[in-house]
């Protein structure tokens, strides 16, 4: 039995490496970039080289437009069946397809994010192939000459889930290019019949190509959470995985350093990041061990199974296909113009001015990150984590612009309360019962020094109940405002110091963090109503009598 | 008045001298009467009724919508027709009936012409015949003609009368069939290879085929979308400019269709033609022109050369590849075009239900007649990713080079190619038959297609009467988006030439008016 479960992108290969000649790794391979710790790798039982695991990916982000890509039939998510389709979309003989402007500058857009050169001119090509959701028997896609070529993309991991611990990697991006979505077929065996839902035909997709630069499932997750991020900033797609807006097929091999690649697999249906690491995992795992069994690989299509974990061959129907691609004879090229070449008559509306979208797009992920470092002093793991979440910089920021405690304050009550409840609940940043306004009411209450960070901590488990009560309103009921009385406190300090003659001994005699004992029992008494910086000076200032 | 102009006639209605309705209802008759010909797969004669009865109550209110309004049109049956069947002359769509207007339709019928019915065709618009159609064969009007019948002796007497009907070429045989035999004024044929042009000669009409996106394709079920073009079938030139003009222009649902507003224009009456330079391509000198054909065009390369034009012979040494290279690209283009015919959305649909795959061969085996299915095959096989630089790619630089022949020889300051139109007067059908489709379009579109390959507009003037009584047609090229110098030089030929009108026993039943004006003098 070769190596256990995949965890992280370190372990795995480390696993897979102690297997190998051992001595140090040799500099400059993949595996390397990866294994950001491993330095030698011991020596392994077979005595084979180290494998170099090499994954690309292909990812369909389905554009976000109001109409598809060559008709004007509506784009929506779960509408009834076949209720969004145009006679172009039906394939009716005799319709033409008609570009969508606003799903070209999607595609722009999303170029120009992805550091890519836009194609001034671009090509649509059909690709061949028989199936029930597809009904024109071809597919437009831009086969020859992409909208897109030639990006990059950067994205940030961490080491062995150590949030302090991140590497920033870069993976190429080959190609983007615009095509059109298929329908849905349903099979239902025990009838045997096909059911076709056309919603989806012709709806416009981006297809990014990414170049095979990375190694482990963890990179691959990060680069596509990166991905999604992206596009989700530029509104070029929504990106929802489980809603089918962004499709991730991963191209796996191995191979012996300094060897030529080995030969790959295709993984489909792929429904979420965290399965995409997974599967890209397992199967580089499964692929070294047919290769170390002796066994090869095969060039072959494999779906990976979410319940069992595992990548399973795909039932090939068609074989292997050929797509007799040809130029799409309806769509003349796809022009674009910059700055320089505008026609001195056109404007942005009549043509599409790639300069004019350059100037518009939005902060991007990573420049957001680094605003919210330099404006805010936060770590830069935290950027991450408030970006990563849907909506939570959003309240972030909210909270800051309602309250005068620091950000670097904010933050932790953000990242550890407001979160942890969160994923607790499973609930989203716009769902929580704790809204912005809400927290910045309780965290003023506690910069005001009215109550206590403990105390604080209570109400908000309070507000989180969503009864609708105020934070000052749970402070009264809980009767947790810190005593502002210095003589009740006096009196109460007082009467810890003469029932623990014991411990006001070891602190005359010098041992000082027994009086740490003594402000807990002073908290204690108080229910958390007493200031811990006060009470310290009080009993301080008691003992020293 | 049946055999009159559309000008004629839309004056006419005009003046109140006829309506629309009887007007409709005259080539309603005459469509029954000559349904012999085959002319047409559908006939509808409700809406049309329908369509005319309006378009009468605006000439009553003195609001015609233009020189359209009440005319009766017909449209090969490869066109979208919402309500009408619309069935390609193929098992596939039989009984299809679309849900929209092909845009060209509807233009016709927003400038209130009558639409009588879907004019038969070649399976799909492949062939050259009208005679590969599953409605049967198109029969020529002239193989029933006084001039057909003087002149076509029975070869022997066991032969049937009937048996030396003649073929209308293709594949809009039937636009032209109606055409020629008055039961319509004008007609919608689709031209990839020369499909309008072609039996327009064999039918004695014009046929235009204007340039590659000046008219929207939008509806027309595509052979080659990168040569189809609507063609207009008419009676005279004149008549084509009226057509065309109201067809012209860009269209938001076909993206090859030009952005530039199109100009109406009306024909000049040409008297000077010494300005003209008249270009004679010698490779249209092709292996199987009849001689006659051959001294007719010399004929009338003459008669421009009398009048003062400039008549010099040019090359466009790659239109001997024409064929081949069509070949390629058309099957490579049908191969893609009919995958949709999948049984599954609309259309035939096999009652084999094994699995998907089965019922998609089973479905295209029995809706596809051979022709269609040997070119699929072909296409397929150029488009292989082993053939396709061969083929396909080859196929595409061979176009470019034909194209810039063209572009060569209108740049040297030719204004107008003049070539025949076919090889041959038409063929009785036994004769034609005993080729295959595929020998048979080789053979005819050879003077045709090489204009659809540069998108470049033509036009076939009929000319002249041939031994045997059959029409023969010449044909014009002219530069791209130069409609109208072509059309002016057509209409001058025209009148030149002085076609002779077909005398249609049946037609004679139906319109004493016919004859008055027929000419008596002939260009031969």
């Amino acid at each position: 039995m070769a190596a256990a479960a995949a965890r992280g992108c370190g372990g795995v290969w480390r696993r897979a490496w102690q297997r190998g000649a051992g001595g140090p790794a040799p500099r400059g391979q993949r595996a390397l970039a990866c294994n950001v710790r491993a330095g030698a790798v011991p020596a392994g039982k077979s005595g084979l080289a180290p494998w170099v695991p090499v994954v690309g990916l292909e990812i369909h982000a389905q554009i976000s437009s109001n109409s598809k890509l060559f008709s004007g039939s509506q784009v929506q998510f779960a509408a009834p069946p076949n209720s969004l389709v145009s006679f172009f979309d039906a394939s009716l003989p005799g319709t033409l397809p008609v570009l969508n402007r606003r799903c070209v500058e999607a595609a722009v857009m999303t170029g120009l994010a992805l550091n890519c050169s836009i194609n001034k001119k671009s090509l649509f090509d059909r690709k061949h192939y028989f199936y029930a959701d597809l009904p024109a028997g071809y597919q437009i896609t831009q086969q020859r000459v992409p909208i897109a070529v030639n990006g990059s993309l950067s994205y940030s991991l961490c080491i062995d889930n150590k949030m302090s611990q991140m590497v920033t990697k870069t993976v190429r991006i080959k190609q983007i290019q615009l095509e059109q979505d298929s329908g849905k077929s349903l099979h239902d065996d025990t009838r045997s019949q096909t059911l076709v839902d056309l919603n989806r035909a012709g709806v416009g997709l981006m297809e990014v190509v990414m170049e095979p630069d990375m190694c482990c499932g963890e990179e691959a997750a990060a680069a596509v959470r990166e991905l999604q991020l992206i596009l989700q900033t530029l509104g070029s797609s929504q990106a929802v995985m489980a809603e089918g807006q962004l499709r991730v097929d991963a191209n796996v091999s191995v191979h012996h350093p300094g060897e030529p690649y080995g030969v790959r697999t295709e993984v489909k249906n792929i429904n979420s990041i965290r399965f995409l690491a997974k599967a890209v995992d397992y199967e580089i795992q499964r692929q070294i061990e047919e290769l170390e069994s002796g066994r090869t690989i095969l060039n072959e299509t494999r779906t990976f199974d979410s319940k069992l974990g595992c990548t399973v061959p795909m039932r090939d129907k068609e074989e292997k296909q050929d797509y007799r691609f040809m130029p799409e004879p309806n769509l003349p090229p796809l022009i674009l113009y910059d700055a320089k070449s505008l026609p001195a008559n056109m404007n942005h509306q009549q043509v599409v001015n790639i300069d004019w979208i350059h100037e518009r797009l939005p902060d991007l992920p990573s420049v957001k990150r680094a605003k919210l470092v330099e404006q805010y002093g936060i770590l830069p793991e935290h950027s991450f984590t408030l970006l990563n979440e849907d909506g939570l910089t959003e309240f972030f920021e909210d909270v800051i612009k309602q309250t005068q405690m620091k950000p670097k304050k904010v933050i932790g009550w953000i990242l550890k309360d407001l979160l942890s409840y969160l994923k607790q609940y499973s609930l989203t940043v716009k769902e929580s019962p704790v809204s912005s306004f809400l927290l910045a009411d309780l965290l003023n209450h506690l910069e005001k020094k009215e109550i206590s960070s403990t105390a604080a901590k209570q109400v908000f488990a309070e507000l989180w109940k969503g009864e609708g009560k105020t934070p000052l309103e749970i402070i009264k009921e809980k009767k947790l405002q810190l005593i502002q009385d210095q003589k009740d406190l006096e009196q109460i300090c007082q009467a810890v110091i003469d029932g623990q003659e014991n411990e006001v001994m070891a602190i005359k005699a010098g041992n000082r963090k027994v009086l740490n004992k003594l402000i807990g029992l002073v908290q204690r008494e108080t229910r958390g109503r007493s200031n811990p910086v006060l009470v310290k000076q009080l009993l301080e200032k008691k003992l020293s009598e | 008045m049946m055999g009159n102009t559309m000008s004629l006639v839309s004056a006419a209605l005009k003046e109140g001298r006829v309506a629309p309705t009887e007007l409709c209802q005259r080539c309603l008759s005459l469509i029954k009467s000559t349904k012999f010909l085959n002319a047409y797969i559908t006939v509808a004669e409700e809406t049309a009724l329908k369509q005319a009865e309006e378009s009468e109550k605006r000439y009553r209110r003195g609001q015609p919508l233009g020189v359209l309004d009440g005319i009766p049109i017909a449209v090969k049956d490869n066109f979208n027709t919402a309500g009408i069947e619309t069935t390609c002359a193929s098992n596939m769509l039989k009984g299809y009936i679309s849900p929209y207007n092909a845009t060209v339709v509807q233009k016709l019928l927003d400038q209130g012409a009558v639409l009588l019915g879907k004019t038969n065709l070649d399976e799909f618009a492949m062939g050259s015949g009208s005679t590969d159609g599953v409605f049967g064969p198109v029969r020529n009007p002239w193989s029933y003609s006084r001039q057909y019948k003087e002149k076509s002796v029975p070869k022997s007497h066991s032969e049937d009368k009937d048996s030396n009907w003649v073929i209308t070429g293709g594949s809009s045989g039937g636009s032209a069939a109606a055409v020629s035999s008055f039961t319509c004024f004008a007609a919608l044929g689709s031209d990839t290879g020369g499909s309008t042009r072609n039996p327009a000669a064999h039918c004695g009409v014009v046929g235009l085929k204007p340039t590659y996106g000046l008219i929207s394709r939008h509806g027309l079920i595509p052979l080659v979308n990168s040569m189809d073009v609507p063609g207009i079938l008419t009676r005279c030139v004149d008549d084509a400019a009226v057509v065309l003009g109201s067809l012209a222009g860009h269209d938001p649902k076909d993206s090859t269709t030009i952005q530039d507003n199109f100009k109406l224009f009306e024909l000049p009456n040409l008297t000077d033609v010494s300005k003209l330079s008249i270009g004679i391509p010698k490779e249209y000198h092709a292996p199987g022109l009849s001689s006659e054909i051959l001294a007719l065009w010399s004929k009338a390369a003459d008669l421009f050369k009398n009048a003062g034009a400039k008549v010099i012979e040019v090359s466009l040494p790659h239109t001997r590849y024409s064929i081949v290279c069509y070949h390629v690209l058309c099957t490579a283009e049908v191969a893609s075009n009919m995958a949709r015919f999948d049984g599954l959305e609309y259309g035939h649909r096999s009652d084999m239900n094994k699995s998907t795959e089965s019922m998609y061969a089973a479905t295209r085996r029995e809706g596809f007649n051979a022709v269609v299915r040997g070119r699929i095959l072909s296409g397929n096989y150029f488009l292989l990713k082993q053939n396709y630089e061969n083929y396909f790619i080859k196929a595409q630089k061979v176009r470019r080079l034909i194209a810039n022949d063209f572009v060569k020889v209108f740049g040297s300051g030719v204004d107008i190619l003049l070539t025949p139109t076919t090889l041959s007067d038409a063929v009785p059908y036994t004769e034609f038959i005993k080729e295959d489709n595929r020998t048979r379009s080789a053979q005819d579109d050879i003077l045709t297609q090489a204009a659809n390959m540069a998108g470049l507009p033509a036009i076939n003037v009929p000319t002249a009467l041939s031994e045997r009584g059959l029409p023969v047609g010449l044909q014009f090229i002219g530069r791209s988006f130069q409609e109208k110098q072509l059309l002016t030089v057509a209409k001058w030929f025209e009148k030149q030439v002085k076609f002779p009108t077909i005398q249609l026993e049946e037609v004679k039943r139906h319109d004493h008016g016919v004859f008055q004006h027929q000419k008596s003098a002939s260009f031969l």
